[in-house]
C-alpha cells in the first residue's frame, strides 16, 4: 500500500483533476489519469514532505461553508469601503493572535483563508511563541477578529489535523 | 455568438447577472488598487477579483456551457482551486518582501502606510476619489527576528 500508493489523498486529487480537465470517465483516461497520478505520488516522495491525517470530514464541509460565508460578506464589506465618498481615514492594522495551532498543513490552509479573504491578510507567523500577525484593513474591534481567527477557523483546523 | 441566440432566457438572464456582478468586484478591486494609499491596504483590493469575482464569472461559465450542451460543464471548479492555490501564495510573498524592505529601511509602519507611489500621489488621478489616509501606527516587526529562523513559516 505504502510503496505502491504514497499518498493516495494526493493520488485521487490528482486522478479527478485529469478527469475534470479531460472532461470524461472513459474508461482510457482513467487509466490514464491513474498512472499519472501514481507516477506524480511516487515523485513527491523525493520531496519527503511530512505526512498528516485529515480526520473528521464534517469539520471540513463545515469549515467550507464558513470560509465561503465569510468570503461573500467580506467582499461586500471591502467593496463598501472602497466605493463609499469622501476621503475617509483608513482604521488598517496588524494584530497579533496567538494560535495554538501547529500542525504546517492546517497553518498553511488557515495562511490561505486568511489571505484570501478580502480586508485580512496573512503578515507572518512566529514559530517559536505560535503568534500569527494578520493585517486588517477595517479594524474596529480587535477581539472580534480574536473570536473569528480563534473562535471560528482555528477550532475547527484543530479538528481536522490535531 | 450566434449559438448564444439558443439559450433560455432565464439562464441567459443569469448568465449576465453572474458576470456583471464579477466584473463589477473586478472593476471594485482594481479601484481599491488605486484609491488605497499604502502598500499593505493595497493588497486587500484584489482579493475581491479573485474570490467571489472569479466565481461569479466562472458560475456564470458554468451555467451559460451547461445549458448550452445540456450536459453537466464543471472543469471550471479547478480554475477555482487554482486560484484559491495560488493567489494567497503570491499576496503573502508580497506582503512578507514589503515587511523585509520596509523594517531593513527601518521604516515605521506610520511612514509605510502614508507612502504611496509616487506615480499615484502626483497624478491628477481618479477626480474626488482622493487616496484613503491612514492612520499612525506601528510596524510589528519588533517580534520577528531577521536571524534566520530555520522553522519560519512567515
Amino acid at each position: 500500500m505504502s510503496r505502491w500508493l504514497p499518498f493516495p489523498l494526493l493520488s485521487a486529487g490528482l486522478l479527478t483533476m485529469w478527469l475534470l480537465l479531460n472532461q470524461t470517465v472513459a474508461v482510457g483516461h482513467i487509466l490514464l489519469g491513474a498512472a499519472l497520478a501514481l507516477c506524480i505520488a511516487w515523485g513527491t516522495r523525493a520531496v519527503q514532505p511530512s505526512k498528516t491525517r485529515l480526520r473528521r470530514l464534517g469539520a471540513i464541509i463545515r469549515l467550507f461553508f464558513v470560509v465561503l460565508g465569510d468570503i461573500i460578506r467580506s467582499n461586500a464589506a471591502v467593496t463598501w469601503i472602497i466605493l463609499r465618498p469622501g476621503q475617509r481615514r483608513g482604521t488598517s492594522s496588524f494584530v497579533d493572535i496567538p494560535l495554538e495551532l501547529r500542525n504546517p498543513y492546517g497553518l498553511a490552509v488557515l495562511a490561505c483563508i486568511i489571505t484570501s479573504t478580502p480586508g485580512t491578510l496573512w503578515a507572518g507567523f512566529d514559530s517559536a511563541t505560535g503568534v500569527v500577525t494578520v493585517h486588517i484593513l477595517d479594524l474596529i474591534d480587535e477581539n472580534a477578529w480574536f473570536d473569528i481567527i480563534k473562535g471560528r477557523y482555528e477550532r475547527l483546523l484543530l479538528e481536522i489535523f490535531e | 455568438m450566434t449559438f448564444a441566440a439558443e439559450l433560455p432566457a432565464w439562464a441567459a438572464l443569469l448568465t449576465a447577472a453572474l458576470v456583471l456582478l464579477g466584473a463589477g468586484l473586478a472593476f471594485t478591486g482594481s479601484l481599491g488598487l488605486l484609491r488605497f494609499s499604502s502598500f499593505y491596504e493595497r493588497v486587500h483590493a484584489p482579493t475581491l477579483a479573485t474570490t467571489l469575482g472569479a466565481g461569479c464569472v466562472l458560475i456564470a461559465s458554468m451555467i451559460f456551457f451547461s445549458v448550452l450542451q445540456t450536459r453537466p460543464v464543471v472543469h471550471e471548479i479547478l480554475i477555482a482551486i487554482f486560484l484559491a492555490l495560488t493567489t494567497p501564495v503570491t499576496l503573502m510573498l508580497l506582503v512578507r518582501a514589503a515587511l523585509f524592505r520596509d523594517r531593513v529601511e527601518g521604516r515605521t509602519y506610520d511612514e509605510a502606510k502614508t507612502r504611496a507611489l509616487p506615480t499615484v500621489k502626483n497624478a491628477p488621478g481618479p477626480g474626488r476619489l482622493a487616496p484613503i489616509q491612514a492612520e499612525p501606527n506601528e510596524l510589528p516587526p519588533t517580534r520577528h527576528p531577521d536571524n534566520g529562523d530555520e522553522h519560519d513559516y512567515r
